[in-house]
């Protein structure tokens, strides 16, 4: 720490940093636009000039921009002085002077950070006479808007999209004045993170085509905190709310997961939550809607003590606990895929008893060598490849280090970067997104990628079981990943449950173990947002319940459309046998069409609850808006006869009844938390139209909704000051209307919530396991058969998402991919349709055909969870034929 | 025989096309090379190059010797470049095209000496893409030169081995600036780089690298070949060496010739230009290209070298002046070139991509009878907006340098347009 004088006054700063972060982070306000503290700086804007003065005499001083100027003991700046004051308001005027004043028909006015600037930096009156330039604005798919004319070229969404997150379709084209941010054509945005342009532009360049329809101003939106329901990492999100309609998703930071950034499924999936498909009212044999109280006569009629429970990997702990409470812990079902419940029971034994720490995101982030095994990250765990692409620049730091190149000079450390990679191996069935960021990639079937894994731990520590009859170039590619983690301080193996294979866990589990460094990591991605929080409560198979169901005859099914878990064939097999099927969920599905009762459910941001991520990590997703009557939380319906019932006593009694868990309670505050003996309101003090909102239904202003359950309330009014930052349900602070305000709620830009950042992490390392000792043989094709194996897809995998509409348009076409010989066996080319015959008889279905590269011979590559390939179940056998003529009826 | 007077150009000849290999052997021509390699270690090279006091002549002025000392020569560093930057685009400039047409080995041989100095493997001559005749040239000498063994693996059999490519440009003026070049060697959009990291620490493909000028390089043989004292005795002033000079304008010959260092503006412009075309009077000049400030006839005798130039208010820049005749208006001239460096801002930064498009409107504005007396106010201000070290790069503070001596020795040519008294009447000033 070095002392430096801003404006008169003495601070500590750390020597090296770069002065603009440093200035924020004092809190003092100084105007930027081209800088953001995850892309560092590049001194396009010239927005943070400062006064620099070289001694204690000297009164002159120079302009330096601040983004640019590294801290010195004793330097001494001024903010203030009124030529950097002058200079930050001309060069305002100067961004201005093309920008349209269309800040009332602007999505972005109320959270523009170009608004927030020009009024900080004083430019109010314009002197440019001239004409403005103009653009052309692009179609650029579903999820983003293009207002080229608002543009002020700061480069930020270049830099994020092309150098952050690796996208190539978003380019700047044109020079001087005219420089145009945007594709070469018309097109959707290919990157899977480009909604985050929506973020990252300072102004409505790019903003959020889906909430563009539905539109409201940041402070009419009724917002709290809430967590991804669309992957198992558990991004933070800030659900906006207005006239009982989900508006819009924005990221909310968490210095250990998401940081700044969502993927585009996290942020436009949520869609469904508005779907016409909803389910709304409670409806006995899908026909016929039914008052609350039958409903719950019903449900309590049906409990026996044998009544079967399906708990749900997408569906909260209180949910799925309170299912468990009601049925019994004998009669409670995971509702799980039975090799998926199998991968996820290793998954949980590794993270709790193999004593290897499952790192947080920003962790991944730092990690300096990364083997991935089994995964196509982009696709089964987003926001996980955006971190794993940032570790790769890890050697380009270092060498900037040695060239006494600041790390925050975003430019010189990625020409860095052209020959200091730190090295990331991918082995995956196919080729994958972030294969353009390895060092190398291997393609195989899942057994030869684990036998690749367990050969790797092998040549890390002979102690670890061999393969034998590996081939001789999975043998050298092992020998040299094993020798490149072996280098590393922070090594991380990345593996998870897409690839279907728990060979492959355990390969990864002994790869980890293997490493040498202290700091060694191992992630999992699961698929669900609560898969990893169902097996920790642990229960029995859904296979299990399929043989019992003849016994039993009742069966409660808490959402999920268990045709996603298990054989079309058997699922309906299963429903058949029962005599009462109640299912509780939000959205109509084929499971649902099949409920004898049907119960609506809150979707996320109408209801509470706990979600356990990927890494261990326990948050709160909170109500962002009250559920319309009769639509309930899950545990509600389920729990309905329970006396003096809170959602803070359901979640202490599931966290004492698994000692795994007691520490959900800690992961947010409960229902009595007060700030200054207030609750957090949930909208802005800007909030509008109170009294009005529901005028066309009574005149009079409607009670305000009670919150019995949260330290929320559905009110303008309450606690406004010290506030939690992880607790903030919308980030504000004066001056900062946009989302860049999240600067006065950190401990250090780009660090930790001032508090701490959401959650609370339930595992760490402990114990040590024995190496995994079973070993798969090679995959050899049987001649004539395919293995299907499902592929995941950003955009089509996941059930919820793939409800909203956007999403839905950018999801894949079901299609039958095969390697390019077997296409030619077949006499089959892309496009043309293929049958698709299961060998344990059935009806075959017919796709068209895709040719996929590298994809290893003998498997058939399906794309999971679309529709129209419900029949094409992991590792089945299939015959395939050319189709001729028509499909089948 | 050698010119020792005249180094650089010796070779060109009126009745010559262009010096081929046997012509400029026959001068002396790859000699210094031969005197480098085989006898001077690197170090030494970048050390008579220091002592002869060689500065950049692409405009800065630079010490050649110096940014080549500078270069890390250990073996943590095993790729280095050199690049030459042939990107003359100034407006006015014309003196690295008659290096490269008329004596192209002369060029090669100083590239060679150069990237042996600083021990590159490798050196690309970045050429302005319009230059075509010089790239069929350099690429024809290029060749002669391989053959002959003065390029490739283990020049002349000594332990030296360099090869160089010449890329031809896509043509913008901003790849001049040295790291916006490199930049767009790699591929990428012309954009100035941030300084520091330099380009000895981390220039093309993140490798330490040096840039030097055409003509600079040119200089480079004549110092190993003839020595330093020699090299030294050739300025008049405080600069050594030889430069090329050139005017345009409506002087009587307008052209270029190398003469001492030091030699006076007056002498340029009236011996060897010949002085104003009958009915012409000069009534400013800009002394090197269009990014310098106006000098006006009381500065015609100024000496031309680098710190003279910078004490009456100018730069020397590239050496190659443009008269401003009391024919031509002053304010025209100035949104000529104010229009030239906005469109030819990469559109990087605020104060140049946005402020020089609205210089060009407030002096069209002036021009056409539309402008305000607060007009030159703002136009002041955009001066210092700016300013060098406002900007991110050199281009806009250089642009701003004929407009800011506008302001100053003709703003009654500004008013006048303002006050719709037109035209201005003419200063009088004959030489």
């Amino acid at each position: 720490m070095v002392t430096i004088e801003i404006d008169g006054v003495q601070y500590q700063a750390e020597a090296g940093e770069s002065l603009l972060p440093v200035c924020l982070a004092l809190g003092l306000d100084l105007t930027y636009f081209c800088w953001h503290p995850s892309l560092g700086s590049v001194g396009a804007c010239r927005q943070c000039a400062v006064m620099q003065y070289q001694s204690p005499e000297d009164k002159k001083g120079r302009l330096a921009m601040a983004c640019m100027t590294p801290v010195t003991d004793g330097m001494r700046i001024s903010l203030q002085a009124e030529q950097a004051r002058q200079f930050r308001s001309d060069n305002i005027e100067l961004l201005m002077i093309n920008h349209p004043h269309d800040c009332p028909v602007c999505e972005e006015g109320g959270e523009c950070h170009l608004q927030d600037m020009t009024l900080m930096s004083g430019h109010t009156v314009r002197r440019y006479r001239g004409q403005k330039r103009t653009h052309k604005n692009q179609y650029l798919g579903p999820f983003i808007n293009h207002e080229m004319n608002r543009c002020i070229a700061c480069y930020r969404c270049v830099r994020f999209y092309d150098d952050y997150a690796g996208g190539r379709d978003l380019q700047v084209f044109g020079m001087h004045n005219n420089v145009y941010f945007g594709r070469f054509e018309d097109g959707t945005l290919e990157n899977e993170f480009s909604g985050n342009l929506v973020e990252v532009c300072p102004t409505g360049v790019f903003t959020d085509r889906t909430f563009s329809a539905r539109y409201t101003r940041k402070w009419d939106l009724q917002t709290a905190p809430s967590v991804c329901a669309h992957c198992g990492l558990g991004c933070n999100t800030a659900p906006g709310e207005r006239y009982g309609e989900l508006r819009r998703i924005i990221n909310r930071y968490n210095g250990e997961i998401n940081g700044y950034f969502l993927c585009d499924r996290g942020r436009f999936g949520y869609g469904f939550v508005n779907s016409p498909d909803r389910i709304l009212k409670p409806r006995i044999h899908d026909r016929m809607d039914i008052p609350i109280e039958e409903a719950e006569q019903k449900l309590r009629d049906w409990l026996t003590d044998s009544t079967i429970g399906i708990g749900s990997p997408r569906a909260s702990l209180e949910a799925n606990f309170a299912l468990r409470s009601r049925v019994g812990e004998e009669n409670f079902y995971l509702g799980l895929d039975d090799n998926e419940q199998t991968m996820l029971e290793a998954i949980v034994d590794i993270m709790r008893n193999g004593g290897i720490r499952s790192p947080s995101l920003r962790e991944v982030e730092q990690a300096d060598a990364v083997l991935i095994l089994g995964e196509d990250v982009t696709h089964s765990a987003p926001r996980l490849a955006l971190s794993l692409r940032q570790s790769v620049r890890n050697a380009a730091f270092d060498q900037a280090r040695n060239l006494n190149i600041a790390p925050w000079l975003d430019k010189p450390v990625r020409e860095q970067q052209i020959d200091h990679r730190s090295p990331l191996f991918i082995a995956s069935v196919c080729a994958t997104r972030l294969d353009d960021a390895a060092t190398a990639t291997y393609r195989g079937s899942p057994e030869d990628i684990a036998r690749l894994g367990f050969a790797i731990a092998h040549n890390l520590d002979s102690h670890a079981p061999e393969p034998a009859g590996l081939n001789d170039d999975a043998r050298a590619l092992a020998v040299t990943i094993a020798d490149s983690l072996k280098q590393a301080k922070r090594p991380l193996v990345v593996s998870g449950t897409a690839s279907a294979s728990l060979a492959i866990i355990e390969a990864a589990y002994n790869v980890a173990k293997a490493l040498p460094a202290q700091n060694r990591q191992l992630t999992f991605t699961v698929p669900e947002s609560n898969s990893l929080g169902l097996a920790m409560m642990g229960g029995k198979r859904l296979r299990q319940a399929f043989e019992r169901v003849h016994a039993a005859g009742r069966v409660i099914i808490l959402e999920n459309d268990l045709y996603r878990r298990a054989p079309l064939w058997d699922v309906d097999t299963f429903l058949q046998a029962a005599q009462q099927v109640a299912v509780i969920d939000c959205l109509n599905n084929r499971t649902a069409e099949k409920a004898t009762l049907l119960l609506p459910a809150a979707t996320f941001a109408e209801s509470d609850g706990t979600l356990i991520n990927n890494e261990g990590r326990a948050q709160r997703y909170f109500q962002v808006y009250p559920a319309p009557a009769p639509v309930r939380c899950s545990w509600q319906w389920l729990l309905a006869d329970m006396k003096e019932l809170s959602f803070d006593r359901l979640t202490a009694a599931c966290a004492a009844a698994f000692p795994v868990l007691a520490d959900i309670r800690q992961a947010a505050p409960g229902a009595g938390f007060r700030v200054d003996g207030m609750k957090i309101p949930r909208q802005p003090h800007r909030y509008s139209g109170r009294t009005a909102m529901q005028a066309h239904i009574n005149v009079s202003e409607p009670r305000r909704p009670a919150d019995p359950e949260t330290p929320f309330t559905f009110s303008m009014e309450g606690a406004t000051a010290d506030v939690p930052a992880a607790l903030e349900p919308v980030i504000w602070a004066p001056g900062w209307n946009s989302n860049q305000a999240v600067n006065k709620f950190q401990d250090g830009i780009g660090g930790h919530l001032r508090g701490g950042d959401y959650g609370v992490r339930l595992i760490e390392p402990s114990g040590e396991r024995d190496w995994f000792r079973t070993i798969p043989e090679p995959f050899k094709p049987i001649t004539g058969q395919w293995r299907i194996v499902l592929l995941q897809h950003i955009f089509g995998s996941e059930e919820l998402s793939l409800r909203s509409p956007p999403v839905a348009e950018r999801s894949p076409a079901a299609c039958a991919l095969l390697n390019p010989a077997d296409a030619r066996m077949l006499g089959v080319q892309a496009g043309d349709n293929v049958e698709i015959h299961c060998i344990s008889g059935g009806p075959f279905i017919v796709l068209p055909a895709g040719i996929k590269p590298n994809l290893p011979a003998g498997l058939l590559g399906i794309t999971a969870g679309l529709p129209g390939t419900e029949r094409c179940c992991q590792t089945h056998h299939v015959i395939l034929k050319k189709a001729i003529g028509e499909g089948p009826l | 025989m050698e010119n020792m007077d005249k180094p650089l150009t010796q070779n060109i000849q009126p009745d010559r096309v262009f010096a081929t290999l046997a012509d400029y052997e026959q001068t002396g021509g790859y000699q210094g090379l031969r005197k480098a390699i085989a006898e001077l270690p690197p170090k030494e090279v970048q050390q008579w190059v220091k002592d002869a006091g060689l500065r950049g002549r692409g405009g800065s002025g630079f010490p050649a010797g110096v940014k080549w000392s500078l270069m890390p020569l250990d073996d943590a560093h095993q790729t280095r470049y050199l690049i030459v930057n042939g990107d003359e685009m100034e407006p006015g400039t014309f003196k690295d095209r008659f290096l490269l047409e008329r004596d192209p080995h002369q060029l090669i041989e100083g590239t060679i000496i150069a990237a042996y100095a600083i021990q590159a493997q490798t050196a690309y001559i970045f050429l302005r893409g319009e230059y075509h005749l010089a790239a069929r040239r350099i690429e024809q000498a290029l060749q002669e030169a391989r053959a002959k063994g003065y390029l490739g693996e283990h020049i002349l059999d000594l332990d030296f081995s360099l090869d160089i490519h010449l890329h031809t440009s896509a043509g913008r003026y901003i790849c001049g600036e040295e790291t916006a070049l490199i930049n767009s060697l790699e591929g990428k959009r012309a954009n100035p780089r941030a300084k520091p990291p330099f380009a000895v620490v981390s220039g093309l493909w993140g490798k330490p690298t040096v840039v030097n000028n055409v003509e600079t390089l040119c200089n480079v043989p004549h110092i190993i070949r003839n020595g330093v004292n020699w090299y030294k005795g050739l300025g008049l002033g405080a600069d050594q060496g030889t430069k090329l000079f050139g005017v345009s304008g409506r002087v009587r010959r307008p052209g270029l010739w190398e003469l001492p260092m030091g030699t006076p503006i007056r002498e340029i412009v009236e011996e060897h230009a010949g002085g104003m075309r009958d009915g012409f009077s000069l009534r400013a000049f800009l002394p090197g290209g269009a990014s310098t400030d106006f000098l006006l006839p009381e500065h015609l005798d100024v000496r031309m070298d680098y710190d003279a130039v910078a004490k009456v208010g100018s730069r020397m820049g590239t050496g190659t002046m443009i008269i401003l005749d009391d024919k031509t208006c002053p304010v025209k001239m100035v949104l000529n070139l104010e229009q030239f460096f906005s469109q030819e801002s990469c559109g990087w930064c605020t104060p140049c991509r946005d402020g020089l498009p609205w210089t060009v409107t407030l002096l069209k504005d002036i021009i056409e009878g539309r402008g305000r007396l607060e007009d030159l106010d703002t136009l002041s201000r955009l001066t210092g907006m700016m300013a060098l070290g406002n900007t991110f790069c050199a281009l806009a503070p250089g642009a701003m340098e004929p407009l800011q001596s506008a302001l100053k020795f003709f703003r009654r040519d500004f008013e006048h347009y303002i006050a719709g008294v037109a035209p201005p009447p003419s200063v009088k000033r004959l030489v």
